[in-house]
C-alpha cells in the first residue's frame, strides 16, 4: 500500500514519505515530521464559533468560551482550504504534535497490502472506503 | 556502612518481616496492590490444569453461564435497588478468580468497574484471609466504598463475597451500585466542596458486613448513623447482598455441572484470551506516538486552568499511556482522582469505544503501561480529597477516547467506530433535603445520563444519548422521579438550540433543564461540572468541540406563583428566560458549573444544559440539507446555518440555494487561505514561554512535561511556581468567599479613603 489514509483529511505517501491532503493531494510535510508544520494556521476568537447565546452585557457565562482563556486554533490545507484539524488551546500554548508516526514500522506493517484496500469506519453500520481512489488520483477538482 | 545499615541475614529478615507485619499500625491502601492494574500470573493450580488438554466448548459454556448470572444479578439490582443510580443502571456485578483477578462483569451497567473492582478483593486476600480477627469463611460478605482501596468514586458501594467449593475459595463475586448518599460534606455523595479526605463521607476499606450468612447489625447501624439515608443504606445493602448470592448460586451450579477444574481453567483462559486478543489489536495500530492536550477550567470551587496531557505510544503489541505533566493534586479541592480511578476512566474508553466487543475483564489492560507523576491530580496521595474524583476519571477517559480514532483510522480491521469525543462532564443536579414524604434524601438526577454522543465519520452524533460510561443507562421518567422528590423540571429534555459541536457531521446535542423545589421545608441543589470558560469536549479531524455551558439561576420570586398568576410571563426556553427576563422582580444570573449545595427557596429556578459530543470534519462539507433539517428541528438557528455552515437559503421555506451555497463555501475556503498563516510564522508570534498572566494555571506548558506550572497560596498570597512535580509544595487554595470578602474590604477601604460614605 502506497497511500495510507491516516485521518479524514490526511494520508501518508509511503513512497515519498510525505503527508498529503486527501482532498486535493497537496504535499504537506515530511511524514517523519508534524504534519501541522505544512498547514496554514489561524487563531480564532472562540466567540465567533460558539457565539454567546445569552446576552454578554448581562451575564458572565454565556455559552461562549472565554477568549482570554481559550482560543480555537484552526489548521487549513494550503492547497484547498479544507480545515484539517482544530485545537482548543490556552493563548500561547504550542499546538500539539498529535501524530508522530514511525514511518519505517508503518511501511513494514503495510507491506504486502495492495493499493485497493477496504478500510471500515465503523461496525454499527457497514461504512467503508477504498484506498483505490488515492492511487488513481489525477489532480484536484 | 554503619551497624544500623547492615542488612539482616535471611533468617533475621523473616523475623523482622513477621514482627513488622504483626505490628503494622494502620492497614492503609497498599501501593503494591493499588498500583497494579494487571491480572496476576497463573497460580500453580492453573498452571497444572492449563498444561492438560482443554475442552473449548466447556469453557465457552462456563463463560456464558457466568455472564448470564451476572446479567441476572444486574437486572435484580436495577429492579429492586432504592438508589436512583440503581434504577438507571449505574451499577455492575462481577466474577473473579480466587486470586482476585476480575474476569467478567455484567453486559449492562458501568464498564469502568471492570478495571477497579479487583483492588479490594486483593486487599481482602492479602490482609484479612490470615488475620485471626477477620478471616474468610463461607457465607461471609465484605462491604467497601473507599476509592483509595479501589473504586470509581466513594459514592459507589460494593458487596464482595467469596465462593467456596469443597472448603476452598474458588472464586469471588461482587455487586456494586452508585448509591449516592454516603455521609459526605454535601448530600448525594459527590461533594464538590470537599476540602479534605474527611469531607468525602464514608471511607470503608473492605470489611465484613455478613458473617457466615448473618448480617452484622452492629456495623450496619454504625453505617446508617454515618449517612443521611439510613433506609437506603439498609435496603441497598440487602439488594446487593442477594444479587451477589444469586451470582454465587449460578457459579456453584456451573461448577457442579462442569467440575472444579474446568471452571478454574475457564476463568484463567478468559483472562489470557482477552489479553492475547488485546495485544493483537494493539499491534494493528501504526507504531508511533499520539498526543492530545485537554484543559479543565475549574476545581468546582473556582475557575482556573488544569492541564491534562496524554501521549499514547504504540510499539508492536505494547501501549504506553503517559499522563505526566498533568496538573498537581490540590489538598483542599475535590477533583483529584486516585490512580486506580484514573485508569478506570481510561479503560472505560477502551471497553466502550475502542474494543467494545471484548469480554470485560481486568486483563484487557495487561498490554498497557501507564506513566504518571505521583502527586498529580491523576495520581494523588492518600490524603487528597476525592469528592469529585469523576473530574479526573472523566478527563482520563476524554484524553484517551480523543486519541483512539487517530490511532485506528488507517486500520483495516476495526472494533469500534471512528468517532469524535463523547461529552465528558457531569451536567446534572445533585440534590439534598426533606421530601414530601418527610424523609431526608441526598442524591443525583438521572440527567447525568443524557450526554450527547460524538459525531461519527459517517453520521451525526446522537442527542442526549447515554453517558459515556454506561451505554445502556437510562435518564428516567420525570413524572416517576417527582413522586419521590419535591422538585419539578419546568423545562425538561428540550434540546438546547445551538448547543452544538459543529462539523461535517455534528455532535449529538444536550438538552436544557430548569428545576424548582416545591412543598419542602428544606431543600438544596448542587452541581459538579466544569467547562463554563473552556470547552470540555474537543472535536475530531477539523470538527469543532462543544460550546461552554453555564449554570443559571432565577431567584427572588416563586415561579409557581408566577405561573399561576401571570402564566403569560413564563417561557419554556432557557435562552428566552435569560435574555428577555420576563418575570418582573426576579434576579437573573449565570455561574460556572461547580456549585456546592445551595439552599433553594420554593420557586427558585436553577437551570443548566447537558453537553454535546464533539463534531467531525470540516463544517464546509456538511450537507446543506442536514443543516436545514437541524433548523427545522429547532437544533440550530438560521444564524448558525449562515455563519458556521455557510448555507444560503430561504428562511421561510428553508429551501437551499445550492449555487449560492457552493459559492459562499468556496469564498470561505479562499478566505481561509488568506487569513491562515504558514506554521513557522504563526508559531513565532503565538507561542509564549509561560501561561498567560492573570490566569491561575496548573500543569505543564508546551511539550516539556517535566516542569509543572502552578500558583501556590501561602501566607503572602499567591506565588507562581515552575518545578518538577516531585518538588511541588502542597497546593491549597483559599476559600473563594474569603477572597471575595478581601476584595470587598479593599473596595470599602478605597471608598473610605476618598471620603465616600461607606455605609451606602
Ligand atoms: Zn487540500
Amino acid at each position: 500500500m502506497r497511500y495510507v489514509p491516516m485521518t479524514e483529511y490526511l494520508q501518508i505517501d509511503l513512497n515519498d514519505e510525505r503527508w498529503q491532503c486527501r482532498r486535493c493531494h497537496h504535499d504537506i510535510a515530511s511524514a517523519r515530521e508534524n504534519y501541522k508544520t505544512g498547514l496554514l494556521v489561524y487563531d480564532r476568537d472562540p466567540r465567533e464559533i460558539h457565539r454567546p447565546l445569552i446576552d454578554p452585557e448581562k451575564y458572565e457565562f454565556t455559552f461562549s468560551p472565554d477568549p482570554l482563556w481559550c482560543r480555537i486554533v484552526e489548521f487549513y490545507c494550503p492547497g484547498c482550504g479544507t480545515m484539517i484539524e482544530v485545537e482548543y488551546l490556552p493563548p500561547g500554548h504550542p499546538p500539539t504534535y498529535d501524530m508522530e508516526i514511525d514511518i519505517d514500522a508503518l511501511r513494514a506493517q503495510k507491506a504486502g497490502h495492495g493499493d485497493d484496500v477496504v478500510i471500515p469506519l465503523g461496525r454499527d453500520i457497514p461504512v467503508n472506503f477504498s484506498t483505490k481512489s488515492s492511487s488513481q488520483w489525477e489532480g484536484g477538482k | 556502612m554503619t551497624q544500623a545499615q547492615m542488612p539482616y541475614s535471611a533468617e533475621e529478615q523473616i523475623k523482622v518481616d513477621e514482627f513488622l507485619a504483626g505490628a503494622t499500625l494502620f492497614l492503609g491502601p497498599d501501593p503494591e496492590i493499588m498500583r497494579n492494574h494487571k491480572s496476576a500470573p497463573r497460580t500453580p493450580l492453573e498452571e497444572e490444569l492449563l498444561s492438560q488438554p482443554i475442552d473449548s466448548d466447556a469453557l465457552d459454556k462456563v463463560r456464558k453461564r457466568i455472564v448470564a448470572g451476572l446479567d441476572e444479578a444486574y437486572e435484580m439490582m436495577e429492579q429492586t435497588g432504592a438508589a436512583p443510580g440503581a434504577k438507571w443502571g449505574d451499577l455492575t456485578s462481577a466474577v473473579y478468580s480466587a486470586g482476585g483477578d476480575l474476569v467478567h462483569i455484567s453486559s449492562g451497567g458501568v464498564l469502568a468497574f471492570a478495571s477497579v473492582l479487583h483492588y479490594p478483593v486483593r486487599f481482602i486476600n492479602k490482609y484479612w484471609a490470615s488475620e485471626p480477627s477477620v478471616g474468610i469463611h463461607d457465607g461471609d460478605a465484605f462491604i467497601h466504598n473507599d476509592a483509595r482501596y479501589g473504586n470509581i468514586h466513594c459514592t459507589d458501594q460494593s458487596i464482595i463475597m467469596p465462593v467456596f467449593h469443597e472448603g476452598e475459595i474458588i472464586a469471588w463475586v461482587a455487586t456494586v451500585v452508585h448509591e449516592g448518599e454516603n455521609g459526605a460534606k454535601e448530600p448525594g455523595g459527590m461533594p464538590s466542596s470537599s476540602e479534605s479526605a474527611f469531607d468525602d463521607g464514608l471511607r470503608m476499606p473492605p470489611f465484613k458486613i455478613f458473617e457466615r450468612g448473618v448480617l452484622r447489625r452492629d456495623l450496619l447501624t454504625f453505617l446508617q448513623n454515618s449517612v443521611r439515608e439510613p433506609k437506603l443504606q439498609y435496603q441497598d445493602l440487602k439488594v446487593k447482598y442477594y444479587a451477589a448470592l444469586r451470582i454465587k448460586e449460578r457459579v456453584l451450579a456451573v461448577i457442579d455441572e462442569v467440575g472444579r477444574d474446568t471452571f478454574v481453567v475457564s476463568l484463567r483462559k478468559s483472562l489470557e484470551d482477552v489479553e492475547a486478543e488485546a495485544r493483537r489489536r494493539v499491534s494493528l495500530v501504526p507504531d508511533g506516538t499520539y498526543r492530545v492536550n485537554l484543559w479543565s477550567d475549574s476545581t468546582l470551587r473556582e475557575n482556573l486552568l488544569l492541564k491534562y496531557p496524554c501521549a499514547i505510544t504504540i510499539k508492536g503489541e505494547e501501549m504506553t499511556i503517559d499522563w505526566r505533566g498533568a496538573a498537581p493534586q490540590f489538598l483542599n479541592r475535590a477533583f483529584n482522582s486516585t490512580l486506580g480511578t484514573s485508569k478506570c476512566g481510561m479503560n472505560q474508553g477502551i471497553l466502550a469505544f475502542l474494543w467494545p466487543d471484548l469480554p470485560r475483564g481486568i486483563s484487557v489492560m495487561n498490554s498497557i503501561e501507564i506513566l504518571t507523576d505521583p502527586g498529580s491530580c491523576l495520581d494523588p496521595t492518600d490524603d487528597a480529597p476525592l469528592g469529585q474524583s469523576l473530574q479526573g476519571a472523566f478527563k482520563a477517559f476524554a484524553m484517551t477516547q480523543a486519541l483512539w480514532s487517530k490511532l485506528t483510522f488507517s486500520c483495516e480491521e476495526k472494533f469500534g467506530a471512528i468517532i469524535a469525543p463523547w461529552f465528558n462532564q457531569i451536567n446534572t443536579f445533585l440534590f439534598g433535603g426533606i421530601t414530601q414524604h418527610q424523609e431526608f434524601v441526598g442524591n443525583v438526577c438521572a440527567d447525568l445520563n443524557g450526554m450527547g454522543g460524538g459525531a461519527r465519520a459517517y453520521s451525526d452524533g446522537e442527542h442526549s444519548m447515554a453517558p459515556f460510561f454506561a451505554a445502556m443507562a437510562d435518564i428516567g421518567e420525570q413524572e416517576i422521579i417527582e413522586e419521590d422528590v419535591p422538585f419539578m423540571q419546568l423545562i425538561s429534555k428540550k434540546i438546547k438550540r445551538d448547543n452544538q459541536a459543529f462539523g461535517k457531521y455534528r455532535g449529538g446535542m444536550g438538552y436544557e433543564m430548569a428545576l424548582a423545589a416545591k412543598g419542602t421545608p428544606f431543600w438544596g441543589f448542587a452541581t459538579v461540572s466544569s467547562g463554563s470558560k473552556f470547552p470540555p469536549t474537543p472535536g475530531l479531524f477539523g470538527g469543532y468541540g462543544c460550546p461552554t455551558l453555564p449554570l443559571a439561576k432565577i431567584k427572588g420570586v416563586n415561579v409557581f406563583d408566577e405561573m399561576k398568576n401571570t402564566p403569560e410571563n413564563w417561557q419554556f426556553d432557557f435562552e428566552t428566560l435569560l435574555n428577555e427576563q420576563p418575570i418582573p422582580g426576579a434576579r437573573y444570573s449565570t455561574h460556572h458549573m461547580g456549585m456546592a449545595l445551595e439552599l433553594a427557596n420554593e420557586g427558585d429556578i436553577f437551570m443548566m444544559c447537558q453537553g454535546s459530543g464533539g463534531g467531525y470534519g470540516d463544517v464546509l462539507e456538511r450537507d446543506p440539507a442536514e443543516v436545514m433539517a437541524d433548523i427545522e428541528a429547532g437544533y440550530i438557528s438560521g444564524e448558525t446555518a449562515r455563519e458556521i455552515y455557510f448555507c444560503v437559503f430561504d428562511p421561510e421555506t428553508l429551501a437551499v440555494n445550492e449555487t449560492a451555497t457552493t459559492q459562499a463555501r468556496d469564498a470561505e475556503r479562499r478566505a481561509r487561505l488568506e487569513r491562515g498563516r504558514p506554521y513557522p510564522d504563526f508559531i513565532q508570534d503565538w507561542v509564549t514561554e509561560a501561561p498567560p498572566e492573570g490566569i491561575p494555571y496548573y500543569g505543564s506548558w508546551g511539550d516539556d512535561n517535566s516542569m509543572i506550572h502552578a500558583v501556590a497560596w501561602g501566607a503572602a498570597g499567591p506565588i507562581k511556581l515552575v518545578a518538577p512535580m516531585a518538588q511541588m509544595p502542597p497546593i491549597m487554595l483559599p476559600d473563594p468567599k474569603d477572597l471575595a470578602i478581601l476584595g470587598l474590604q479593599a473596595e470599602i477601604a478605597a471608598l473610605r479613603a476618598t471620603g465616600a460614605p461607606s455605609d451606602a
